[in-house]
């Protein structure tokens, strides 16, 4: 289906993409000079065309319907979905899954622990121990928990703001639309991590809530964006105009029908925020800005703190939060461009 | 153009100015607020109440804002809590280590990724393409700092292919010139030093290079592919003209404006990397300083002028880029 809004940007025929990320990062040579800003034109130019792209639709249920049709053929979804789906389930079922209490200290396990060695596989603990002699297995698998709990707040977090935000500026648009564009802009202007740091060092202390919301306030200007220019495709839509012309009032025709169909796009784009946000909590924990609390198993965490520290003297320590923040990260990324190609006008047939 | 450039550099001072009010909030916003921020915890009342009065603190708000401006516009950070030492030059010691730290890892990042990209694109769904596309997919997966330590513990632990940490062995005296290690050899002739703080420099400009050159990858590849479909590159193949030409002019020229926008664009995933990057190697750049500045107690004297630098060169590389953008494509002078 050919769509005049979203055509516009684009004006070579295209033949359809089949791959993970070659939906994204369309470069567009001859871009207009509207779209110049001070920096990150083309994440914004992007942002804004995802975001014209998936309001474009006339009718929500439809696209979504066709999006989820082409999802299930997807061989890439269906990875991305697996792994997602494993991974939430682990976190649901931690207790039952687990063999042990993540946070008792054994001692068969303590007894044999030393500065320079960490016992590996014993009997009854087959991923062996931590440095303070809790079992190995037992906190990687409520590590599930604790870092979905981290990603999903981070990015709903995240989410709430960047809406909120773009909603306002797309609602309104004028003065207010330039005000809230600009602040988004500054935020952008910090590179992500250096905001993140830059958070943290505003509290006294670092907790489990600094590390969330620092990570969460990364996000809030690329969501805000996103909507926004969702919101403003919206504007000018003929579904839009329908309502208008009906005498439907202007509050209603944003939160009926606006704000629903502008929505694709930011969930979408959601899916990609939860992989980048625990690799984000894991830089944290990593420079020594992470949650101190020594009783929490969350996989950055492992990884940032013992697996660092006693990365010589017992490797996997480092090595199994990372091969599981590395596999649910892409698990989250495969499913999220696949979403995002599958939402993508331009692939529907 | 030279309207599009007084515009841009418009926006770029509003952006600054934002950002300046921005970080004079966090500052005033401190734990203890600002004056116990900029002194530390064991200053004593006398100087308390003297920088209360230099910043101004006893005075209205904007009047408060003003001398902040002044000061950072005179580049007047103060001294720095941990060691005393003002911050400009604390800063300025620091900050080459992180520039030739990041343009290494730029150039690996696409003179690898910019040919790579390319020919996945011109391969399209053969087994190269395949596994450049999982290989980018694991690039943006991995925590770097990790892919930091696996490097650092096969190359130089298990083979000893390359020095552990640090921008230079201990006891190799090199003169500084610019402080970028490898130019200051080759200007002072002292070409054992440059070579060793190139050895030097090798691993951790691989990690660091790890996202950008992911990223470059995909947009070379997605953009190649574009370009492959338009009308001009099927007219100049109908028109006889060699392959060779095609690639050249045709393909790779109107393929690479994209990717110049993405390596501005890449100058923020630089920094934020360089900070992981450097703690793995105790490189004793910025984002050392950074590291350091906020676990050691925090150094708030420090971070601030880290965080206004770092903006600036952020924004500054994209307008450079944007205006460079402006430059190549001649359909953007034209509007």
């Amino acid at each position: 289906m050919s769509d005049p809004i979203t055509q516009a940007g684009a004006p070579t025929p295209r033949s359809g993409n089949d791959k993970p990320g070659s939906g994204d990062d369309k470069p567009r040579p001859g871009m207009s000079e509207r779209s110049i800003g001070v920096l990150g034109d083309r994440k914004k130019a992007r942002l804004d065309e995802l975001a014209r792209a998936s309001a474009s639709d006339r009718g929500g249920v439809s696209l979504v319907r066709d999006a989820v049709r082409r999802l299930r053929r997807n061989p890439v979804a269906i990875v991305g979905a697996s792994i997602v789906g494993l991974f939430i389930l682990v976190a649901i079922f931690a207790p039952l899954i687990a063999p042990h209490d993540p946070v008792q200290r054994f001692d068969e396990l303590t007894k044999n622990l030393t500065v320079d060695s960490i016992p590996g596989a014993t009997a009854g603990h087959p991923f062996g121990s931590d440095p303070l002699g809790r079992d190995f297995l037992s906190r990687m698998i409520y590590g599930a928990r604790q870092t979905l709990f981290v990603g999903v707040l981070a990015t709903l977090i995240g989410l709430s703001l960047g809406v909120l935000i773009g909603a306002i500026a797309g609602a309104f648009g004028g003065w207010v639309d330039v005000v809230l564009m600009r602040l988004t802009d500054v935020m952008l202007a910090l590179p992500s991590l250096l905001l993140a740091i830059t958070l943290v060092a505003m509290a006294s202390r670092s907790s489990q809530w600094t590390v969330i919301f620092a990570v969460a306030i990364v996000s809030v200007p690329i969501f805000a964006r996103l909507l926004r220019g969702s919101m403003l495709a919206q504007r000018e839509s003929d579904h839009v105009l329908a309502a208008r012309a009906l005498g439907v009032k202007e509050r209603n025709i944003v939160l009926r029908h606006m704000l629903p169909n502008s929505l694709t796009a930011v969930i979408v784009q959601a899916t990609l925020t939860f992989a980048v946000a625990i690799l984000d909590a894991a830089a944290l924990s990593f420079l020594g800005l992470g949650d101190p609390d020594i009783n929490r198993a969350e996989w950055g965490l492992m990884l940032g703190v013992d697996g660092q520290r006693y990365f010589e003297v017992r490797p996997e320590l480092a090595y199994y939060p990372a091969l599981a923040i590395i596999v649910v990260a892409l698990g989250f990324t495969l499913l999220g461009e696949a979403m995002r190609e599958a939402i993508d006008p331009k692939n529907r047939r | 153009m030279l309207r599009v450039i007084v515009r841009r550099l418009l926006q770029l001072v509003v952006t600054l100015i934002a950002l300046s009010a921005l970080i004079f909030i966090w500052l005033r916003n401190l734990p203890g607020g600002p004056v116990e921020a900029l002194l530390g915890e064991r200053a004593t009342p006398e100087r308390r109440v003297l920088l209360t009065k230099a910043l101004g603190y006893d005075q209205p708000i904007l009047v408060q804002y003003g001398k902040f401006m002044q000061r950072v516009v005179t580049g007047d950070f103060g001294n720095s809590i941990r060691t005393g030492d003002p911050v400009t030059e604390v800063i300025s010691r620091a900050f080459p280590a992180t520039i030739e730290l990041a343009l290494a890892a730029m150039i690996i990042a696409v003179g690898l990724g910019v040919p790579l990209g390319y020919l996945a694109a011109r391969w399209r769904g053969r087994s190269l393409d395949n596994l450049t596309i999982a290989g980018t997919l694991l690039g943006i997966s991995i925590p770097i700092f990790f892919l930091g330590y696996l490097l650092k513990d096969v190359f130089t632990q298990n083979i000893h292919w390359f020095p552990p940490s640090g921008r230079l062995t201990t006891g190799l005296d090199n003169t500084h010139v610019t402080g970028f290690f490898v130019l200051d050899g080759l200007l002072t002739r002292e070409f054992d030093a440059s070579a060793d703080a190139l050895w030097h420099l090798i691993l951790p400009a691989i990690t660091l290079a790890t996202i950008p050159l992911a990223v470059i990858v995909r947009i070379t590849r997605a953009s190649v592919l574009d370009v492959l479909n338009e009308d001009y590159v099927r007219t100049a193949e109908a028109k006889g003209l060699r392959h060779r030409t095609i690639r050249g002019r045709h393909i790779l020229r109107n393929a690479l404006l994209p990717v110049v926008t993405t390596i501005g664009l890449q100058t923020g995933a630089l920094l934020s990397g360089a900070v992981l990057t450097e703690k793995v190697y105790n490189w004793g750049g910025l984002g050392t300083l950074i590291t350091d500045s906020i676990t050691g107690g925090r150094d708030y004297p420090v971070l601030q002028a880290i965080i206004l630098l770092a903006a600036l060169v952020f924004v500054v590389v994209n307008l450079l880029v944007d205006l460079s953008y402006a430059f190549i494509d001649p359909r953007v002078r034209v509007r």
